[in-house]
């Protein structure tokens, strides 16, 4: 048995009023990779905070034993002297820095009052060569992509002479070929005898990298999971730890659903960039979806997808917009204004609710009814009383998990965050609902209530857009799918037909045809 | 009601515990002088303007932490031209005083234009103002006048200074003050019993028999007191119907209507408002235009009591404001802030330079105290809420 590199025993830690993790045991051995699963607020990234010493000792309960040692960490500099290096899920970049800048960002190379830049900026190359980064220290980070961000985040650890790294959420900002890129590389810093710990929700890289799987639900360990045979680990098996019980089918059946009319056609869509307005996000796209039908536009990241429905969304994207858009087989014309498409009976759930979703410092009341208050106002003035009978009914509705309607929403898990943002759209009561990657960083089961919802919609005769570039979801939950690839539409077809390789199939002909 | 139960009402409202016991250290520094009616009467005059300006600035803070440099120096240019129309050119005050309200209006419009539409950084275009109406309005009052400073009439001034139904201020007890202030208390504690009244029957998170009963009480006990004074000393003051009018008015349009929620989604996530369907830029023009209204009405009680302009009137009342809603809880980063937390803040301020002037304190360390008193006040607020959390 290989040397056990970091054991924390017995872990318990309160906050007031919530016992956040409870007698959490976790063993990690030396050189292997260490998945940590669980539904969200089930307590990972509290532990590795607790490990980190961002919650610093003596705030928790228990010892965290690394290399054969007891720790006593009082803050974050004290474990990265140790080699331990934490990896945030958003990414603490300075966009306007310099690759070499940032690398190097509270541990400037040189001495105190003379950073020595000819050392930074050759040993930042150095450990961006071993990330597989080919671009120079000295670009600008806000000039790469998000997966080379993610990838400079690795180098930079490894800047700090990481002997233990902690990946919190590596993927979830990015596509499957630089998800793929990464867990490759991760691979190959395993062979060097680098120890990591990941956290992730998406299962089938647990699958992959994971050496062993350490399962925390409701802040307590669950189980231990081994993945060394030959098959890797199922993920239903993963699944049963996380949620307690077995689940059967991970995406509801939708029952006697009658697809109808044609709700929204839209025709010959073009849609320039605000900034660079020669370009096209999104090319001559028509795309209809029929009333209480599920339609599913599948693409990668970039694919303009978001720019197709922000476009239609009142043109709240993009410039020279054209095309028509028809609403029960009438054209109208919408005005460059969302609340216009309101009106209209559109509603866009965005992919990014912290961004331009939810107003954090305000309550689940007031997000709730936001895009529909003048309908609780006279004259006006808003009915409180109704107001807050509004969102309790969705509260219960969408079970969102929340002592009362009046927390503010930024206190919430992902996934309840994610149910306040659909009950503010299903408030303003829309025709038409375009749903933006609506399980994203979201836990399997949260995902399978998410999942429910959108088939009540549907149900309810509304016409439901899914966007997604999980290919299981879309699979499992639309009637009908889009491919979309380089601002175009590649391809259709009626759910029953679509296979994960026809699909793919379809992305790489209209790559060729170019 | 348990001890627990208290400490976490007086952690709430920390600044409401400070601003007693600020009180209290001057009633006892200056010898009770604080107490004294005439004090009370002066509190409401020297501070009408803060808490007039300051209720615009909160409405321009709430939009993300943006304030408005200009409404000192825009004081002063209003003040030029109410005394030129009415004292040298002669009209008569209806026209003076609508006249310094289209002014308003007029600026408000332009500024909310280039702040909403253009995207002028609000501190920028408001510090053009801040410079360029100082400048504007001392050159016409030159211009006007040899002495630098232009009188204002006497019908002018009785709109917005002197007392309501006003009495001598030492002679007997001014009883129509005093039964306003007995109203005023039975109204508040009748709001109180109602509000918690109807939020039972509805079956919602209520105040307990207790706590409302304390409510009332400390809150009627304020008001007999305030109004007592005032009666001693000759009766309501015509300001405080200006200001408690205004006051009353926004504390309503924050927290009751849909476009005083706007305000706060704006500062609180712009984007998610705009995707929302609200109409972003109409609020940042909204708050500018408020803003410049509300500096006319400031102006006018100004005018009115200092019974004429000069050059450097309005001189720092745009840091004034900004000073009464930062003490009194708002955001410097927008989506936060009520009415009740600035007219705490501003009373505070208040009740220092009214205790430290009763001191004889030199005004130069006057200064001090209050930029020590401003930065204490907010890294207090800040490290208890952190403790909190």
């Amino acid at each position: 048995m290989a040397k056990i590199l970091l054991e924390m025993k017995n872990i318990t830690k309160t906050f007031p009023g919530v016992k956040a993790l409870d007698n959490v045991n976790l063993q990690v051995e030396e050189g292997e990779i260490h998945a940590l699963v669980g539904e969200n607020g089930a307590g990972k990234s509290t532990l590795m905070n607790v490990l980190s010493g961002i919650y610093p000792h003596g705030t928790y309960e228990g010892d965290i034993i690394y290399n054969g040692q007891v720790c006593k960490f009082s803050n974050i500099k004290d474990s990265e002297k140790l080699g331990i290096v934490i990896i945030h899920q958003e990414l603490a970049l300075v966009p306007e820095m310099t690759i070499g800048e940032n690398m190097y960002l509270g541990n400037e190379r040189g001495k105190k009052f003379a950073i020595d830049w000819n050392t930074t900026y050759s040993e930042a190359d150095k450990y961006l060569k071993m990330v597989g980064l080919t671009e120079s220290s000295k670009v600008q980070v806000k000039t790469i992509g998000t997966g080379k961000q993610q990838l400079v985040e690795i180098a930079k650890a490894l800047a700090k002479n990481a002997k233990l790294l902690i990946l919190d959420e590596p993927t979830s900002s990015l596509n499957e070929e630089d998800s793929r890129a990464l867990l490759d590389l991760m691979l190959g810093f395993k062979k060097q005898g680098m120890t990591m710990i990941i956290i992730t929700h998406k299962l089938n890289e647990v699958a992959y990298v994971a050496d062993k799987i350490t399962v925390i639900r409701d802040g307590t360990t669950i189980e231990t999971l081994e993945n060394h045979g030959p098959e890797p680990i199922s993920e239903e098996r993963i699944i049963k730890g996380m949620v307690g019980r077995e689940m059967t089918n991970r995406f509801p059946i939708r029952q006697g659903v009658k697809i109808g009319e044609v709700n929204m056609e839209v025709e010959h869509w073009t849609v320039h960039h605000p900034l660079y307005p020669e370009r096209k996000v999104v090319d001559d796209v028509s795309i209809n979806v029929r009333k209480g039908e599920v339609v599913g536009i599948y693409g990668l990241m970039g694919a303009g997808r978001t720019e197709l429905a922000m476009s239609i969304f009142g043109q709240s994207y993009g410039v020279n917009c054209t095309g028509t858009l028809k609403i029960d087989g009438k054209e109208v014309k919408l005005k460059k204004s969302e609340a216009d498409a309101i009106r209209h009976k559109i509603a866009y759930v965005t992919e990014d609710r912290k961004g331009n979703g939810l107003v954090l410092s305000q309550s689940i009341k007031v997000n709730t009814s936001l895009a529909n208050l003048d309908s609780l106002a006279k004259l006006g003035v808003i009915d409180q009383d109704r107001e807050y009978a509004v969102a309790e009914e969705y509260k219960d509705k969408l079970r969102t998990k929340t002592p009362s309607v009046e927390q503010l929403v930024g206190n919430l898990s992902g996934g309840n965050q994610q149910k306040v943002l659909l009950a503010k759209w299903m408030f303003a009561e829309p025709d038409i609902m375009i749903l933006d990657e609506p399980t994203r960083g979201i836990d399997v089961g949260a995902k399978y209530e998410i999942y429910c919802i959108i088939n009540d919609l549907a149900a309810a005769g509304k016409s439901v857009i899914m966007i997604s570039s999980e290919l299981p979801e879309v699979l499992g939950m639309s009637d009908r799918i889009y491919i979309m690839n380089a601002a175009k539409i590649v391809g259709e077809m009626p759910a029953k037909e679509a296979t994960q390789e026809n699909i793919m199939a379809a992305i790489l002909k209209s790559g060729r045809g170019e | 009601m348990s001890a627990k139960n208290v400490v976490t009402t007086l952690k709430k409202n920390t600044m409401l515990v400070v601003l007693v016991l600020v009180y209290l250290f001057f009633v006892i520094t200056t010898g009770g002088s604080i107490f004294k009616p005439m004090n009370f009467n002066a509190l409401i005059t020297q501070n009408a303007y803060v808490y007039i300006l300051a209720c615009g600035m909160l409405m321009c803070m709430l939009t993300g932490g943006n304030i408005d440099l200009s409404c000192g120096s825009f004081v002063c240019l209003l003040g030029a031209i109410g005394g030129v129309l009415m004292t040298v050119k002669g009209m008569s005050a209806t026209v003076g005083i609508l006249s310094m309200l289209a002014v308003g209006i007029l600026y408000g419009c332009g500024l909310g234009y280039l702040v909403a539409y253009v995207n002028v950084p609000p501190w920028i275009a408001t510090l053009a103002g801040y410079l360029a109406f100082r400048g504007l309005g001392t050159s016409i009052l030159s211009n006007n006048s040899t002495t630098g400073s232009i009188p204002y009439p006497e019908a002018f001034v009785k709109f917005f200074s002197g007392r309501v139904f006003g009495t001598k201020p030492n002679g007997p007890m001014n009883m129509v003050c005093m039964i306003a202030g007995i109203a005023a208390a039975v109204i508040v504690v009748i709001a109180i019993f109602w509000t918690r009244q109807t939020r039972l029957n509805k079956g919602y998170a209520a105040d307990s028999f207790t706590a409302a009963l304390a409510k009332s009480i400390l809150g009627a006990a304020v008001i007999v007191l305030f109004m007592y004074k005032l009666a001693n000393n000759g009766g309501i003051p015509t300001v405080l119907i200006w200001v408690v009018a205004v006051v009353l008015i926004y504390s309503f349009i924050t927290s009751k209507t849909v476009v005083g929620r706007h305000f706060y989604v704006v500062g609180g996530n712009m984007e998610a408002a705009r995707m929302s369907g609200v109409n972003t830029r109409r609020i940042m023009f909204l708050a500018y235009l408020n803003m410049a209204v509300l500096t006319v009405v400031s102006a006018w009680t100004v005018m009115a009591r200092f019974q004429a302009s000069n050059s450097t009137a309005g001189t720092n009342y745009e840091m004034d404001a900004i000073s009464a809603c930062v003490v009194g809880g708002v955001s410097a980063s927008g989506g936060a802030g009520t009415i009740m937390g600035m007219v705490i803040g501003a009373t505070l301020i208040g009740v220092i330079n009214l205790g430290m002037s009763l001191m004889n304190i030199d005004a130069n360390y006057q200064k001090v105290v209050k930029g020590v008193v401003l930065l204490g006040a907010v890294a207090f607020d800040i490290l208890s809420k952190k403790r909190e959390s």
